[in-house]
C-alpha cells in the first residue's frame, strides 16, 4: 500500500507539496506571531469577523449564480460578473426616481422592495439575453469556444455599461432606517451589515427552497444529471437552462443591492473582483452544490477580511489589507491543487463532462 | 425557401428592427457622436452616420438575403420596409429625446447626438430625412442582392476601399508628405479630414473597376506561373517583403513607428500565447503575468535607482529570460492537473497575484510598489544606444524574427505534435506515451519566456515600469488578437495584431470604445467564424469536424448556401 503510493508520486507532487507546505507554515507562524504580540482587540476581530460574514453573504448570492450555471452547462460564466454588476446600477437610478417622488425616506421598506424587484428583473433580463445569444448556439461547441465567448461578453457588457451611463462613480443614496449600528450582547454591529446578511441567508434560502423542492428545481436537478435523458423524460431543456440563468442573474441583482449597502457606489468595473471572489467561492463550497456555495462563500468572506491582519500581519508584511485580493486568488489556487472538489463537492475539477 | 407573405414581412419589419436596436445602442454609448468629427467624404459623409446606417444596412441585407423574395419589386418593398423599421428606432429615439430628458440617464443622449441622427436640420425636417435615409439603405441594400455577383463583389469592395481609405487619411497625408510629386497628388485627393468629394468619386470607381475586372476576368494569374519560376517569384516576395519592413521606421517617422513598435509588441506576446492557447490548447488569462515579470526583473537588475546590480541590458537579459520561464513552470506546475475552465479562472488569479504584489508596500523596495522603477538601462550596440522609436522598432523586428521563427519550427517538431494531441484529447494523447507533463510545462516555459523578453524590450523602450501597466486588460488584448487572427496561426498573429493593436491608435476616437469592440468581436468571432481570419489547417478541421461528417463530400465542399 505504501510502497504503490511511494512509486506513484512523481516529482511535481512533490514540489506542490512543498508549496503547500511552505504556506501552511507561514500562515500558522505569522498567526502565532499576531496573537501573541496582541496588536489588535478582542473588538477588532469580532468587527472583522462581521465585515467577513457581510461579505460572505453577498459572494454567496453571486457564487450561486456561477454554481447553478456550472452544475447545468459545465461552463463558468464569465460575463457573471457583470450579471452582477448591473444590479447596482439600476438600483443607483432607481433610488434616484424615487428620491424624486419622494418616497426614499418617507415610504422605505416600499423603495427598497421596488428597488430590489427591479434590479433583480434587469439583471435577469440580462442573463437570459446573454444565454440566448451567446451561449446557446455554441452549446455543442469545444470547451474553450463558450469560454472565450464569456470573456468577450463580459468585455462587451462591461464597456457598454460604460458608455451608457458614463466612466465616474454612482453614488448610492443610503436610507435613514440604514443608519447607524445596533449593540447586541456587546458586539456592536452596523445596520447596513446586518441588512446584507439577513437578506442574503433570506435569499439563499428561498432558492435553496427552488432548487430542492419545486418542480423547476427538480428538472434543473435532472438537467444538471443529464440533459439527454431529462430531455426523453419530457423536460424542455432549453427552458430549464434559461430559467436557470433568470434565477442566478435575480440572486446576483438582488447580491449588488446588498453590496451597495456595504459599499455605496456603483461603477463599471465593480464586477470584476467580487465576480471572481464569488467563482472562487464557488469552486471552494463544491461547484455545482447550493450549500456549498454558501459555505464556501462564508468561509471565504471570513478568511478575506480576517487573513491578511492574521496571517500576514505576524509575518512582517507591511499595509497587509493591499494583499487581501491576492489572498483570495491564492485560496482559489491552494483549493484547486489539493482539494478540487471543495469543502462538499462531489465534481472533479479534472472531470471532463 | 420560399416563405409565406405575411410571415415575409414580419421577418423583414423584425430584421429591420434589430438593426436599428443596434444602432441605438452604438448611438447610446456615445460612438457615434464620438465618431462624427471624423470625415469619411470631406462635408458629406462622416463616421458617425456610417456607425449608424451600416447596421441597419448589414441586417436587412442579411435578413432579407434569408427570406429572398423571387420577384423584385417585393424584394425592394421589404427592403425599404425593413430599413425603414431600422431608422424608426432611431427616429423614436429623436423623438423622445425632445421631451423627456434622457441625458439623467443616459450620458450620451445629448442634442448633439440627435443633430447628428437628423443630419444637422431642423427636428420637422430631420425627422423625415431620418426616416427617409433608412428607406433608403433598405432599398439600397435589396438593390444589392439583385445584382450579379461580379457587380456585387465590386461594388462591395469598392465601399470598403473608400471608407477605410477615408479613414486612414491621416496616416496616407502625413507619410506622403515628404515625397515631393507624390504629396502634390495625394493633396489633391484628401481634405483636412477625409477624402475631397472628387478623391471618393475616383477611389470608387478606380476600385470598382479593378473588382470587377478581377472576379470576371480569367482564372488567377498565378497558375501561370510554371512551376520551376514559382519558388524564384516566392523568393522574391519574401524578399520584397523583408525589404519593406527594414524601410518602415524611416518611411513612416516618429509617430507612426511607436505605433508600429507596440504592433511588434504584442506580435512578440502574441507568439507566446499562441503556443499555449493556440498550439497547447491551455487557456492562459494571466499571460500578463510573465510580461511583468520580464519587465519587473529587468528594472531591478538594471536601475540604478533601486541600485542592487546596475547591469546593462543585455547583462540582465539573460536573468530575465530564466525568470520568466521559471515562473512559467512555476505556474504551471499546480495547474497541470486542471483543463479548460479551471485554467483560465486560476491563471487570471496568477496575474492579478502578480499584479498586486507589485503593486504592494510589502515588495517595495524592490518592486518599487506604487511608483513602478524609474531608469531601467536602455540596450547599447557597440556605442550606440538604441533610444528612440525608429531604433527599437529594429530590436523588436529581430526578436519578431527570432520568435517567429522558432514558433514555426515548433509548431510541426515532435513537441509541437505533442502540444496539438494534448489540445485534441489529453486522454488519447497519453496513452500515446506523450507525457503531458513535461510538454505542458514546456508549452507554458516557451509561451512565459517570449512574453517575459516583450517585456524587458517594454521596459527599456520606456526606460520605466508602472505596476498599473500590467493589468488584466494586456491579457486580453494579446488573446484577442490571437483570436481574431486565428487560434495556432502564426501568420494570424500579424494579422491580429495590426488590426487590433495598429487600429486603435490610428483611430484615436476608438480607443475609447476598444474593449466594448474587442468583447464584441470576441463574441462574433466565436459565433460565426471561431477559427479566425487567418485560420491553421490543422484548427479549421477541428472546429468543423461535425458539420463535416454531417454533409456527404459535393456538398461540404460547394460554399454554403444558407
Amino acid at each position: 500500500m505504501l510502497r504503490t503510493w511511494i512509486q506513484r508520486i512523481t516529482l511535481t507532487d512533490i514540489l506542490v507539496w512543498a508549496i503547500g507546505l511552505v504556506i501552511l507554515v507561514g500562515v500558522i507562524w505569522g498567526s502565532i506571531v499576531t496573537l501573541e504580540t496582541g496588536k489588535y482587540s478582542a473588538e477588532n476581530w469580532t468587527d472583522l469577523t462581521i465585515t467577513g460574514l457581510a461579505l460572505g453573504g453577498v459572494y454567496a448570492l453571486i457564487a450561486l449564480g456561477y454554481t447553478l450555471v456550472y452544475g447545468i452547462l459545465r461552463m463558468i460564466n464569465f460575463a457573471h460578473s457583470e450579471v452582477f454588476m448591473s444590479g447596482p446600477f439600476t438600483a443607483t437610478f432607481m433610488a434616484d426616481a424615487l428620491i424624486v417622488l419622494g418616497w426614499w425616506n418617507k415610504y422605505p421598506l416600499l423603495s427598497l422592495v421596488i428597488v430590489l424587484l427591479v434590479a433583480a428583473a434587469v439583471s435577469s433580463v440580462i442573463a437570459i439575453l446573454l444565454e440566448r445569444i451567446a451561449y446557446r448556439p455554441l452549446r455543442a461547441a469545444p470547451r474553450l469556444v463558450p469560454l472565450i465567448t464569456a470573456i468577450g461578453a463580459s468585455f462587451f457588457l462591461q464597456y457598454v455599461f460604460r458608455g451608457l451611463y458614463g466612466s465616474g462613480l454612482k453614488g448610492y443614496p443610503e436610507m435613514e432606517i440604514f443608519k447607524g449600528f445596533w449593540v447586541l450582547s456587546g458586539i456592536r454591529i452596523f445596520k447596513t451589515q446586518a441588512a446584507a446578511i439577513v437578506g442574503a441567508v433570506v435569499m439563499m434560502l428561498i432558492l435553496y427552497g427552488i432548487v430542492q423542492w419545486t418542480k423547476i428545481g427538480k428538472a434543473m436537478r435532472s438537467v444538471s444529471e443529464d440533459k439527454e435523458v431529462a430531455a426523453l423524460m419530457g423536460i424542455n431543456v432549453d427552458r430549464v437552462i434559461t430559467i436557470t440563468f433568470a434565477i442566478g442573474g435575480a440572486a446576483a441583482g438582488v447580491a449588488g443591492i446588498l453590496y451597495l449597502l456595504l459599499f455605496p457606489v456603483a461603477h463599471f468595473f465593480m464586477g470584476f473582483f467580487p465576480g471572481l471572489k464569488a467563482f472562487t467561492a464557488a469552486v471552494l463550497g463544491g461547484i455545482g452544490n447550493v450549500p456549498g456555495a454558501f459555505l464556501g462563500a462564508m468561509v471565504l468572506g471570513l478568511l478575506e477580511s480576517i487573513g491578511p491582519n492574521l496571517f500576514l500581519d505576524g509575518l512582517g508584511i507591511p499595509a497587509p489589507n493591499q494583499l487581501k485580493d491576492a489572498i483570495a486568488f491564492a485560496i482559489l489556487v491552494l483549493i484547486l491543487i489539493f482539494r478540487p472538489t471543495g469543502l462538499l463537492g462531489e465534481r472533479l475539477a479534472q472531470a471532463k463532462a | 425557401m420560399h416563405t409565406q407573405p405575411p410571415a415575409r414581412w414580419k421577418q423583414a419589419v423584425q430584421s429591420g428592427l434589430i438593426g436599428g436596436a443596434v444602432a441605438l445602442l452604438l448611438a447610446l454609448v456615445g460612438m457615434v457622436a464620438t465618431f462624427n468629427e471624423r470625415f469619411i467624404v470631406s462635408g458629406a459623409v462622416t463616421m458617425g452616420q456610417i456607425i449608424f446606417l451600416a447596421p441597419i444596412l448589414f441586417l436587412v441585407y442579411s435578413g432579407i438575403r434569408r427570406t429572398a423574395p423571387q420577384s423584385t419589386p417585393t424584394l425592394i418593398l421589404s427592403g425599404v420596409l425593413s430599413g425603414l423599421a431600422g431608422s424608426a428606432v432611431l427616429a423614436a429615439l429623436v423623438l423622445i429625446g425632445r421631451f423627456v430628458n434622457l441625458r439623467a440617464m443616459f450620458v450620451n443622449a445629448s442634442p448633439k447626438l440627435y443633430d447628428i441622427l437628423t443630419f444637422g436640420q431642423e427636428f420637422s425636417l430631420g425627422l423625415p430625412i431620418l426616416l427617409g435615409s433608412g428607406l433608403v439603405v433598405g432599398g439600397i441594400a435589396a438593390g444589392v442582392l439583385r445584382l450579379s455577383p461580379q457587380w456585387r463583389s465590386a461594388l462591395m469592395q469598392a465601399t470598403l476601399w473608400t471608407v477605410l481609405i477615408g479613414l486612414l487619411r491621416d496616416l496616407i497625408v502625413i507619410v506622403t508628405v515628404r515625397w515631393g510629386p507624390l504629396a502634390y497628388v495625394v493633396k489633391w485627393f484628401f481634405a483636412s479630414s477625409g477624402l475631397t468629394i472628387l478623391g471618393a468619386v475616383i477611389i470608387f470607381v478606380l476600385i470598382g473597376a479593378l473588382g470587377f475586372w478581377r472576379a470576371g476576368g480569367p482564372a488567377l494569374a498565378r497558375n501561370r506561373v510554371p512551376a520551376s519560376r514559382r519558388q524564384l517569384v516566392r523568393w522574391v516576395r519574401r524578399a520584397g517583403v523583408g525589404v519593406v519592413l527594414l524601410l518602415l521606421p524611416p518611411v513612416l517617422g516618429i509617430f507612426f513607428s511607436e505605433i508600429l513598435d507596440n504592433v511588434m509588441m504584442y506580435i512578440l506576446m502574441g507568439i507566446g500565447l499562441n503556443i499555449v492557447v493556440g498550439f497547447a490548447g491551455l487557456l492562459d488569462l494571466g499571460y500578463v503575468a510573465f510580461f511583468a515579470i520580464g519587465a519587473y526583473t529587468m528594472g531591478a537588475l538594471t536601475s540604478p535607482e533601486l541600485g542592487f546590480f546596475n547591469m546593462t541590458y543585455w547583462q540582465a537579459l539573460p536573468f530575465a529570460m530564466i525568470a520568466s520561464v521559471l515562473s512559467g513552470i512555476l505556474l504551471g506546475l499546480p495547474v497541470l492537473k486542471m483543463r479548460g475552465d479551471y485554467l483560465a479562472i486560476v491563471t487570471l488569479g496568477f496575474g492579478e497575484i502578480v499584479r498586486l504584489l507589485a503593486l504592494s508596500d510589502w515588495l517595495r523596495p524592490w518592486l518599487g510598489g506604487t511608483q513602478g522603477i524609474q531608469l531601467v538601462a536602455q540596450p547599447r550596440l557597440g556605442g550606440f544606444v538604441l533610444n528612440t522609436q525608429q531604433e527599437l522598432y529594429y530590436l523588436f523586428l529581430i526578436g519578431v524574427g527570432i520568435v517567429a521563427f522558432i514558433a514555426w519550427r515548433l509548431k510541426d517538431s515532435r513537441i509541437g505534435r505533442a502540444w496539438m494531441a494534448l489540445r485534441e484529447d489529453e486522454d488519447v494523447a497519453s496513452a500515446m506515451g506523450i507525457n503531458h507533463i513535461t510538454i505542458k510545462l514546456m508549452a507554458f516555459a516557451t509561451g512565459a519566456l517570449f512574453s517575459g523578453v516583450a517585456g524587458t524590450i517594454f521596459a527599456a523602450k520606456l526606460t520605466s515600469i508602472y505596476p498599473h501597466s500590467m493589468n488584466f486588460l494586456v491579457s486580453i488584448n494579446v488573446l484577442c488578437l490571437i483570436i481574431l487572427g486565428g487560434m495556432g496561426s502564426i501568420p494570424g498573429v500579424f494579422v491580429g495584431s495590426l488590426v487590433l493593436i495598429g487600429a486603435p491608435e490610428l483611430l484615436r476616437e476608438f480607443a475609447e470604445y476598444r474593449y466594448l469592440v474587442y468583447g464584441a468581436l470576441l463574441v462574433a468571432m466565436m459565433l460565426t467564424k471561431p477559427e479566425g481570419l487567418w485560420p491553421e489547417e490543422r484548427r479549421r478541421l477541428e472546429l468543423h469536424e461535425a458539420e463535416e461528417v454531417a454533409l456527404p463530400e459535393e456538398v461540404a465542399a460547394a460554399p454554403a448556401s444558407d
